[in-house]
């Protein structure tokens, strides 16, 4: 397995492809996701060996194992944990977090929320499909009220958490949402995500072919999704629809979905995206618009740079250990009160 | 009460401080147990507090002790039984005239034995001391409060600052009673307090008052002198377990070479560890509250998966959220030191007070064939040796420790005679140099069969590992049996071989004959001192005390073979006793349990030897 030759070369997507046979079912949206993270690896001029994957447990928790890096497939729910102590012990590395809907906000949502409240820098990516797939069908904490599954079987009583409301919640300082075939723009969010120093938090909404099939289609679907989608980016006006001509203005305390040229509206009125203020209030409308009241946001939603906990850390080391009178462990022992016996 | 008295040479004295848990009883029993280690004493602590931080004011549920045992010999344990007692109010008289020597002083607060403070205690009488039966005692009944009060009145202090520093009066007059200067204290409140000199002043004053007080008035009888212990030459100081554990991964860190990561919840009685580690950021030591015990044992095998020394902290509760992620551990073959000071349990049980409750769980409390190492320390200051060593063999190793303490250990003190790191050896982890060809993740070493450690970041040994049952060599993914069956194995012998690294099994006292003491961890200063004191009184005993748990010692079956009678004394329903049977079926095993969250007494264990040989002897 050892390979020192690949310095200096440039990888291709092949090149972080693991020898391990993928074992998803076919037409599971895990495969497009892959690909594009595969795609993305190589343009983000980091050395190969410096990517550790890290996951929990689920159907998505496999992707380590299919990935030529460094991996660490873990148990359920603890994902964000481990990555947040191989990134604080070395930021040097590229961390991230591979993880499903029930392993970061059933199990793991503990650790979701204070991994992003303390802004450590991994890239957490969230597999939305808004079902329990490995353990073959019940509902998760993102299945929409009412949902039947197995557990379910007189439909859910319990609203679902919604990804981006949870993670600004918790102070995130980035969030961004796409659908799981998007590889274009998937690439593209991920190569963003890596640049950002802090938790960077994707949920990609996820097709599981086989528990839950179509649960994103109402918006995923090609013939639908440029009016049932609004692909955010930062600085442009927030239009969407076939012929763009429909945009989101904020109205009193709310977002409003207008069509141009109707009702005197024209698009000079259409918010302009700012994923970059740090005020979550219009982020944070966004990440919570639906369908059919509203497009569904995709794109990077909320970026916003801040310091991050490992930066951090090493300062403080770095700090203490200037200001230290302890050179080694034996003035440490020799600190404080001693004594002579004579 | 009588007047002064001659002055009485004595081997040792124990002394126990109670008070209300706000009276600053543990303050004053440090600043007393200090100033007997720089005058040359050897001594021993306990420190016996409430779980609330502050408890109903005068009640028995809110009383907090700190027992200081010294002497010019060697001193092993914090003492039985009190030969002074200091009582700030009714209930910690209550409370603790169970723990004192029939004749003992006993020191009491009288401002505070009003109607009141006497039914808040529970007593029933006005006489608390024909109540509790203690005529014949020598009671000092001295008015603390009123005349702290009088010796700071023009001090401009506001009354709660003046209220809280009676414990210093007291601790004046003890410091008389036993012939002990000043000076450390003084220093103590000049360090304490330097932006404060008003406070300074004021706790001085309150000291020496208490101390001419005694002087003064010439109440206090006996006076009690102790000489230097004859102790080993050399440098020391004082430390309590939980320090000694902190420091002892600080210089496994150093003999390494790796960083320090220390992820871990607080809880008590380990917190401590955390608080040591969280203050040596100059050592480059991080330390990850995390927010949960899950996340400290998960944080800390994330930090040994990028090539830290990897180490968790907790107490009994704790380790069982944390035992999954353990398992995570055994299976990904990563070193991590998980740190469990024992408290009472099950459930949250009794969180303050020391037990060894939890040897079952560290041995077996995970899902699946999971070995760990497991050891335990016996006193408060080796615990820097074991904390040490227990790290060393993860690291060499590639195998999780789980090392065992308890709060007896954690919290009590005692001089340690300073180690030089160079007499400490350097750690080898088996970290895989660069351009290695034809590495695979878990090819193993033949003789101590642990993997290599090919750290995240390292070019051209990317690989995964998980939970998942890996591959022998390559350790991809495996569902073959026979290749889980060779795993299962593999791990087991694995954790058998760090034999090599344990010393033989000492045995105490006695090398052979009719009763062995056998014991484990914590409590083994009173196992040592019961043994010394039987073989005083001509009784044949031996004492073997295990640090070594899994493995156990290869010489174990040896040991145990000397002795006709095995007496395997333990604070718990018998866990070391039921595992030794289980290694070592072919001997008998009899068992000495306590389940009460208190430490042996060594009363008791002398008494129960007795009975035994009693029992034989006809």
């Amino acid at each position: 397995m050892a390979n020192n030759n690949q310095e200096h070369t440039k990888l291709t997507a092949k090149d972080y492809k693991s020898d391990q046979e993928v074992r998803w079912c076919p037409g599971c949206g895990d495969h497009a996701i892959m690909n594009a993270i595969q795609r993305s690896l190589p343009e983000m001029n980091i050395p190969r060996e410096k990517f550790a994957f890290i996951s929990g447990i689920g159907c998505s928790s496999r992707f380590p194992y299919y990935m030529n890096t460094y991996g660490f497939h873990g148990i359920h729910g603890r994902a964000s944990a481990i990555a947040s102590g191989t990134k604080t012990a070395n930021p040097g590395l590229s961390v991230w977090q591979i993880t499903g809907d029930g392993d970061s906000m059933a199990i793991g949502g503990n650790h979701l929320i204070h991994t992003v409240r303390r802004n450590v820098d991994i890239n957490i990516i969230i597999f939305n499909n808004e079902i329990y797939g490995l353990t073959k069908g019940q509902y998760s904490p993102t299945s929409k009220y009412g949902a039947v599954t197995k557990t379910s079987p007189y439909g859910t009583i319990e609203n679902p958490f919604h990804p981006g409301e949870l993670v600004i919640g918790a102070q995130g300082k980035f969030f961004a949402r796409s659908v799981d075939i998007n590889i274009k723009l998937n690439q593209e969010i991920f190569l963003e995500a890596e640049k950002h120093k802090g938790t960077a938090v994707v949920e990609l909404l996820q097709n599981c072919v086989i528990y839950n099939d179509k649960a994103h289609a109402v918006i995923a679907d090609k013939k639908n999704k440029d009016d049932r989608q609004l692909v955010l980016r930062h600085g442009e006006p927030m239009i969407f629809g076939k012929n763009r001509d429909k945009g989101i203005v904020l109205e009193g305390l709310k977002l409003k979905v207008v069509e141009i040229g109707k009702d005197g509206y024209t698009e000079d009125d259409i918010l302009v995206h700012d994923a970059r203020t740090n005020d979550p209030g219009i982020h944070l409308m966004l990440a919570n618009m639906q369908y059919p009241d509203y497009p569904v946001a995709v794109g990077i939603i909320r970026s916003v740079e801040s310091d991050t906990y490992e930066h951090k850390m090493e300062e403080q080391i770095q700090q203490v250990r200037e200001q230290s009178e302890y050179q080694c462990v034996d003035d440490l022992l020799n600190s404080g009160s001693t004594w002579e016996v004579k | 009460m009588s007047k002064k008295a001659d002055v009485i040479e004595r081997e040792e004295v124990v002394v126990r401080f109670a008070g209300d848990s706000g009276d600053g009883m543990q303050l004053t029993g440090t600043l007393f147990s200090d100033t007997s280690a720089f005058i040359g004493n050897d001594l021993s602590t306990f420190p016996d507090y409430p779980s609330e931080i502050r408890a109903p004011q005068g009640t028995i549920g809110g009383v907090s002790g700190f027992q200081v045992h010294f002497g010019h010999k060697q001193v092993n344990t914090p003492g039985d039984y009190a030969d002074v007692l200091v009582a700030m109010n009714p209930a910690a008289l209550k409370a603790n005239v169970k723990w004192v020597k029939t004749g003992a002083t006993i020191i009491l607060d009288q401002d505070s034995f009003t109607d009141k403070g006497l039914r808040k205690a529970g007593y029933e009488t006005d006489d608390p001391i024909k109540e509790d039966k203690l005529e014949g005692y020598n009671i000092i009944q001295a008015p603390i409060t009123t005349l702290t009060k009088e010796t700071l009145k023009d001090e401009g202090l506001d009354p709660k600052s003046i209220l809280r520093s009676k414990n210093m009066f007291a601790l004046g007059m003890v410091y008389w009673l036993f012939e002990r200067p000043l000076k450390y204290t003084e220093q103590f409140f000049e360090q304490k307090f330097k932006k404060k000199p008003k406070v300074i002043d004021a706790n001085k004053k309150v000291l020496e008052a208490g101390y001419y007080y005694a002087e003064t008035v010439e109440l206090l009888t006996p006076t009690y002198k102790i000489s230097p212990a004859e102790i080993e030459k050399g440098t020391y100081r004082n430390i309590d377990g939980n320090k000694a554990t902190a420091w002892g991964f600080i210089a496994a860190s150093e003999k390494s070479k790796l960083q320090l990561f220390c992820g871990s919840y607080p809880i008590t009685p380990a917190s401590e560890i955390l608080q040591e580690l969280s203050l040596r950021r100059d050592f480059g030591v991080k330390t990850f509250q995390a927010e949960d015990e899950i996340a400290g044992i998960c944080t800390a095998l994330g930090a040994s998966f990028a090539g830290s020394l990897a180490v968790t902290t907790t107490s009994g509760p704790g380790l069982a959220l944390k035992s999954e992620a353990l398992g995570l551990a055994v299976m990904a073959e990563l070193p991590l030191v998980v740190v469990d000071v024992q408290r009472g349990g099950p459930s949250t049980g009794l969180p303050t007070k020391p037990e060894q409750s939890d040897l079952t769980q560290a041995l077996y409390g995970r899902n699946g064939e999971s070995p760990v190492v497991v050891m335990a320390a016996s006193t408060p200051s080796n615990c820097f040796h074991y904390a040490f060593t227990a790290a060393k063999i993860a690291l060499e190793h590639m195998v999780p420790v789980l090392l065992l303490t308890d709060g007896y250990l954690a919290n009590g003190s005692e001089p340690w005679k300073i180690p030089k790191m160079a007499d400490y050896p350097d750690i080898h982890p088996p970290i895989v140099p660069t351009g290695e060809k034809e590495w695979m993740p878990y090819a193993r070493d033949p003789e101590m069969l642990s993997r290599t450690w090919a750290v995240a970041g390292t070019p051209g040994y990317e690989h995964r590992i998980g939970g998942l049952e890996k591959d022998e060599l390559k350790g991809s993914v495996s569902h073959d049996p026979q290749n889980h069956e060779k795993m299962v194995y593999l791990r087991e012998e694995k954790v058998n071989r760090v034999v090599q690294e344990v010393p033989d099994q000492v045995i105490e006292g006695d090398q052979e004959g009719d009763i062995l003491l056998v014991g484990w961890g914590g409590t083994y200063g009173h196992l040592r001192t019961a043994l010394d004191e039987l073989r005083k009184e001509g009784i044949e005993v031996g004492l073997a005390h295990f640090n070594y748990i899994r493995p156990l010692p290869a010489n174990t079956a040896e040991v145990l073979s000397k002795f006709k009678r095995l007496l395997v004394c333990e604070l718990n329903r018998g866990q070391f006793a039921g595992y030794l049977r289980m290694n070592h079926p072919q001997f008998n095993y009899l068992q000495y349990n306590k389940v009460q969250g208190q430490p042996f007494t060594i009363v008791e264990i002398k008494e129960h030897v007795k009975k035994l040989l009693e029992v034989n002897h006809g």
